[in-house]
């Protein structure tokens, strides 16, 4: 790992978003759109306060997966990657490299649909807003590691856009965004411990329950961190320098 | 980048290589000594791209060695060393060509003004000084691949593998290219440069003539019109396979 070569990365994959304006015009207003669609939804009823939070922690992980594994296996089929791989480059570089640079574009995409959730669409938020978008900000950082972990299985840009249900669906089914997670019948509940959105999702409704969230939510985003953690070094296995 | 070496560029010793359960390297030995341009050409589906791909260390090899500058192929050691073209060119197409020749400047370690006068010099290596600033996807084939080019001669590596560098460029670029391949000779580096045109042969020191992943020769072009008395590569070459032909048939 050498910090050069990570910052190196990070900046080129920010440029290269630069220069693709329809997809940042994606990432930062379709989180708004479909926040407002749900808030209109369920205007009058307590409904949006309930899954507004649930909401926030969903969008960076789901957008960053995709762009990532698609970023990812376009490496792979250019030829950049294993180019990259004959340079001092490391497979460490590369991936926090991604991590890094999804990141900071995923710090923007948070405060902007935060912001819109808390001042357009009336999102009650007792905790603090910063702690919010940190939170959603680990929900990108995860996404872009099991987005990295997915491409090594994609073969084709088809296989890396199923991903998506079949990777994230499953997690979003069982977050607690359609009923609490402790209301599940016992064996979809011990499933949902075992999923790294679920934790997200508990955090930002600790943050937006609690004046005073911090020791649930640093529990919380611990196991994210350790999700994200065990995501990249799944993901290294599948960055090999050699292949037949 | 040199590093103080003396010894062959690349010792290859018995080399097998199975892609999809057909041998395309049975077993090949072959030096490639240091300072020189070395052709290494053949027919498509020779192996040339496959015996690149073992120099550089990306190719999972059956059996056995390839050492390059004193180290085996692929090792940590030689990752500032060698620099690697493949055939179609490796580039990011949403970057600009200065932006890409950077990154991969930085790649090997290259910073500040030390990277920006590499940058600057590789541009004017591969003549696009004048399209620095535009992203690689609005550029045409041939312009794309010497993006690919520099972004390999950006770290002058002691040992550069080319894989068909010069295909669809126009005859002044690919003279210009040779002379820089000569250069670079000169000042000690080493070049394998494939290529299936036959007529680029006059270019390089050493030729390396490669069929169905065996060496078929190894030799200077100069030696290699002399030893079949042709007047061109071309010719020269078709020979070679036609001598081979024959001893095949008259052995059996």
């Amino acid at each position: 790992m050498n910090p050069g070569l990570t910052f190196a990365t990070a900046g080129r994959v920010l440029r290269q978003v630069r220069t693709d304006h329809r997809t940042i015009a994606l990432i930062i207003v379709v989180p708004c759109v479909l926040l407002g669609l749900l808030a209109w939804i369920y205007t009058g009823t307590p409904v949006f306060d309930r899954i507004g939070p649930a909401l926030l922690g969903v969008f960076p992980m789901v957008v960053m997966f995709i762009v990532t594994s698609v970023a990812t296996l376009r490496e792979r089929q250019s030829g950049t990657l294993e180019r990259l791989l004959t340079t001092p480059m490391g497979k460490g570089d590369f991936m926090i490299g991604y991590a890094v640079g999804f990141g900071l574009l995923a710090v923007v995409q948070a405060v902007v649909a935060t912001g819109f959730a808390v001042w357009v669409c009336d999102l009650d938020v007792a905790g603090p807003l910063w702690l919010l978008v940190v939170v959603a900000v680990a929900d990108a950082v995860l996404g872009t590691a099991l987005g990295l972990l997915a491409s090594g299985f994609a073969r084709t840009e088809f296989q890396a856009v199923q991903f998506m249900p079949a990777f994230i669906l499953p997690q979003f089914l069982l977050c607690g965004l359609l009923i609490p997670r402790e209301l599940l019948p016992p064996l979809l509940e011990w499933i949902s411990n075992l999923l790294p959105l679920s934790y997200a999702v508990d955090a930002m409704k600790e943050i937006t329950r609690n004046t005073d969230p911090f020791s649930a939510v640093a529990g919380d985003l611990g196991i994210v961190l350790g999700f994200i953690v065990g995501a990249l070094a799944l993901a290294s296995l599948t960055l090999s320098r050699r292949s037949a | 980048m040199m590093n103080n070496y003396d010894g062959p560029a690349v010792v290859i010793s018995g080399l097998q290589v199975v892609r999809g359960h057909r041998d395309v390297i049975p077993g090949l030995h072959l030096e490639v000594p240091a300072g020189e341009v070395v052709g290494l050409l053949g027919p498509s589906g020779s192996g040339k791209s496959t015996l690149m791909r073992c120099i550089v260390g990306v190719q999972v090899v059956k059996a056995g060695t390839v050492t390059v500058l004193g180290h085996p192929a692929g090792s940590a050691a030689l990752r500032r060393e060698v620099g690697y073209v493949t055939q179609t060119p490796s580039v990011y197409d949403d970057l600009t060509v200065r932006e890409n020749i950077a990154y991969f400047a930085r790649a090997v370690g290259l910073r500040g003004t030390g990277l920006r006068d590499a940058v600057d010099r590789t541009l004017v290596e591969v003549d696009l000084v004048d399209f620095a600033g535009q992203l690689v996807r609005d550029l045409s084939g041939g312009q794309e691949s010497r993006v690919s080019l520099a972004a390999a001669l950006v770290g002058r590596p002691t040992l550069l593998v080319l894989d068909e560098p010069t295909v669809g460029l126009d005859p002044v670029l690919r003279r210009d290219l040779w002379e820089l391949f000569a250069r670079l000779a000169e000042q000690g580096h080493s070049l394998v440069v494939s290529s299936h045109v036959m007529d680029e042969a006059t270019r390089c020191d050493r030729l390396v003539l490669l069929r169905e992943g065996e060496v078929l020769a190894d030799l200077t072009p100069d030696e290699l019109l002399v030893r079949t008395g042709a007047v061109d590569a071309d010719a020269a070459f078709l020979a070679l396979i036609d001598a081979e032909a024959a001893s095949h048939r008259s052995a059996s």
